[in-house]
């Protein structure tokens, strides 16, 4: 009898579970329609310090966009540890959002996959046109050729973040404008007990963002023109190189950043442990940790020699967020409505100022909010010294098998194993091989 | 059990179904009510296990990338290509496979042996009663309670370079180490992955041969006490031999659970785990969704499962034999 009884219990709790899984689920499936006009679903990417943060900035705008159109926005940020996975599971299983954040560089990445809405002259005039976009974006939004599988949304670059008064103590009067300055300056910090400049040496993409800039200034490129990976050629490994040793040679990094990948190197610096930082629109999230204003200055990002400009006086990635449609949206006119509306010059506004980014929108860009000293060197460098990471269907796959790399030549330094060219262009070849065949 | 539903049919059950079933031939009511009410849990069982196991397979033998994930089912035969690929040792897929392979072999070793011991060492120590027993007993059992992503976040902390426990304790305190170590990166991630790996699996050895140790009977300690075994000479002639049955299934479940843990590593390293610490599960997480192979990874997944088949195969026919012929 009990054995029964315990089997009906364990069917129905089967069943109910079985029930609920089968509930569960994405928000919207099967192929672009408009069949539920009145909701979209929006994954966020984690802009701010937090998803609190986040929340707390989008969530009257998407208020604000329900008024003006009856669409209520569920929004759900998500963390960039999860994002392209996230976004991974969703094609595969066609049960994502309407409308989602990717990271500018995985534009061609995502665009392969055909599961993203390409941004055709028809669907930009809905939004505005495109030539409502800085060109410098727009190159960060799909394989040249190829319909734009993106829409620029939040523009960002990487500056040199010093600290006035370390600097002022060593007796340094500028930031440095030159790598050899910077070490040079390095010298006179420590004399002076405060650690140099932070690096995040185990987060794949700061690590992916710092060597795509030094090679440009080698004159190089992680990948040829006709799209193959290139990860040994020489002034590639030398580039690489160069970003090492400003821990195992230089020593401006400390070896403690090895470890680092939750953003520590940002905590240091607003702290005052640590005299620069090379980060992308960081005000925000310094002031969120209390760091004030003034406290700190904004330089470009050093280069070889001379001045910022292109080539190899590139001193920066065009890094940024874009806003993209699910091809299979449920809404796919309430998307493209949403697209406009947070790429409108108002939104722009409001949204650019409360991540300190730079808006790729011309109208919006040329306002007085982003003319402060700090915006104003994010917006030149995009302007005149920013490049694009390469556009290519596996730039994903790049940015983990060379991030890698380089991590694991910051963990060589960290466990006192030196770092040759030998040692480098070792790791370049093994994350070459790792790539899919073209 | 089965006997038992067959003595007593169901006519205790309260009304409705049991009264409808009381009218139908008794041997249907006997034997198909049983299979009938497991039949959700085997339809689940169906849907969660074998049906995405069937549906691995069929990727393994497929060229599949970014460009068909959409529409998996219309991505290329590669027939036997994913798995070439993955066993060809000389190439950089199949020797890093080969390199994952072995560092998770001697990680599982490792930490279910530690495991085991720490877990017997426990029980056996726990088996007198003493005052504070019942909260030191909840103490034990506390790594296995936890969440592992809360537990395993919080190793992180710790094994930080500079800011963390381990560090503080190995180095400022004890004096144990010239400088501080790095944890969660190069060659000492494995050690660190082994102590999570140990701290979060003995409590369920501890609890698994505290439950074998009250099956002993207390007749056999007090026989050998009389003829003077020590405490030593009564674990090894009585303790272990007793708990044998016991043992071989706990080191079975912690050999699998220990060798396909994807949780630990992850949560400790992220998406690229050290070389030292390159576990096969995120292993192949990382060629299926980091480098997007996903027919590749499949072929290693079913490349590990016939492993753990062979292996459970082989550990079974053994530990049977040697109870049959214990038996004898």
């Amino acid at each position: 009898m009990r054995s029964i009884r315990a089997a009906a219990v364990g069917a129905v709790t089967m069943s109910l579970a079985l029930a609920a899984t089968a509930c569960g689920g994405g928000s919207s499936s099967g192929g672009g329609s408009n069949d539920s006009p009145k909701t979209l679903t929006y994954w966020a990417s984690n802009q701010g310090a937090s998803i609190a943060i986040d929340k707390k900035v989008l969530q009257p705008e998407l208020d604000k966009f329900q008024k003006q159109t009856g669409i209520k926005v569920k929004l759900e940020v998500v963390p960039w540890s999860d994002l392209l996975n996230r976004i991974l599971t969703a094609t595969t299983s066609g049960q994502g959002p309407d409308v989602l954040n990717i990271g500018n560089t995985w534009s061609a990445s995502l665009q392969a996959t055909g599961a993203l809405l390409p941004w055709d002259a028809k669907n930009f005039d809905k939004i505005g046109g495109k030539d409502r976009f800085v060109d410098s974006a727009l190159g960060s939004t799909g394989a040249q050729g190829k319909d734009p599988a993106a829409v620029p949304l939040y523009s960002m670059a990487y500056a040199l973040y010093y600290n006035k008064q370390i600097f002022a103590d060593a007796g340094i009067s500028k930031p440095p404008a030159t790598w050899d300055e910077l070490i040079a300056d390095g010298k006179k910090i420590k004399a002076k007990g405060k650690n140099v400049l932070g690096a995040e040496g185990s987060n794949l993409s700061e690590n992916i963002h710092h060597v795509f800039v030094f090679a440009k200034q080698h004159g190089a490129d992680f990948f040829t023109a006709d799209g193959k990976p290139d990860f040994t050629n020489p002034k590639v490994v030398d580039a690489v190189k160069q970003y090492v040793d400003l821990m195992a040679k230089d020593k401006v990094i400390p070896t403690n950043d090895a470890e680092y990948a939750q953003n520590q190197s940002v905590s240091d610096f607003a702290k005052g442990k640590q005299a620069m930082l090379l980060w992308q629109s960081a005000a925000a999230n310094l002031k969120s940790q209390g760091m004030k204003d003034d406290a700190y200055g904004i330089a470009p990002v050093p280069v070889q020699s001379g001045a910022p400009g292109t080539g190899a006086q590139t001193n920066s990635m065009v890094a940024g967020i874009n806003i993209a449609v699910f091809k299979n949206s449920h809404n796919l006119s309430g998307a493209t409505k949403f697209v406009k509306f947070m790429t409108s010059d108002a939104e722009q506004k409001i949204l650019n100022t409360a991540y300190t980014s730079i808006p790729p929108v011309k109208t919006a860009q040329s306002d007085a909010a982003f003319n402060s000293p700090a915006t104003a060197v994010l917006k030149q460098t995009l302007a005149t010294s920013a490049a694009a990471l390469p556009q290519v269907a596996a730039e994903s796959q790049f940015e983990t098998a060379v991030g890698t790399a380089v991590k694991d030549l910051f963990a060589d330094v960290a466990a006192g194993r030196a770092v040759t060219t030998d040692s480098v262009k070792a790791k370049l070849e093994k994350a070459q091989q790792q790539m899919p065949a073209a | 059990m089965t006997s038992t539903a067959l003595k007593e049919p169901v006519r205790e059950n309260s009304p409705g179904a049991a009264r409808e079933l009381r009218r139908r031939p008794g041997r249907i009511r006997r034997i198909g009510l049983p299979y009938l009410l497991l039949l959700p849990a085997l339809l689940l069982e169906l849907l969660v296990h074998l049906v995405p196991m069937v549906i691995g397979i069929v990727m393994s033998f497929k060229e599949l990338t970014q460009l068909y994930i959409r529409d998996w089912g219309s991505a290329p035969w590669s027939g036997l290509g994913n798995y070439k690929v993955s066993v060809d040792f000389d190439a950089p897929v199949g020797e890093a496979l080969l390199h994952s392979f072995f560092v998770t072999i001697g990680f599982t070793l490792l930490s279910v042996g530690l495991c085991w011991l720490i877990g017997t060492a426990a029980a056996v120590f726990m088996q007198d009663t003493f005052r504070g027993r019942g909260l030191l007993r909840a103490l034990f059992l506390v790594p296995y309670a936890l969440p592992v992503y809360a537990a395993v976040i919080t190793w992180v902390f710790m094994f930080q370079h500079d800011n963390g426990l381990v560090n503080h304790v190995l180095h400022d305190q004890l004096h144990l180490t010239g400088k501080p170590s790095f944890w969660l990166i190069g060659d000492n991630s494995f050690y660190a992955l082994l102590v999570v790996s140990v701290w979060k699996g003995w409590p369920f050895a501890f609890l698994i041969v505290m439950a074998g140790l009250q099956n002993i009977p207390k007749e056999l300690y007090e026989a050998a006490a009389l003829d003077g075994a020590g405490v030593w000479q009564q674990i090894r002639r009585i303790t272990l031999p007793s708990l044998r049955p016991v043992n071989q299934v706990l080191v079975l479940v912690l050999f699998l659970w220990t060798f396909n843990d994807f949780n630990t590593p992850y949560v400790l390293f992220g998406r690229s785990a050290p070389e030292a610490a390159d576990l096969i599960s995120v292993h192949i997480y990382q060629a299926s969704f980091v480098t997007w192979n996903f027919g590749t990874g499949s072929a290693m997944s079913v490349l590990l499962l016939l492993f753990l088949l062979v292996v459970t195969g082989v550990y079974l026919l053994f530990t049977s034999r040697g109870r049959r012929a214990a038996d004898v």
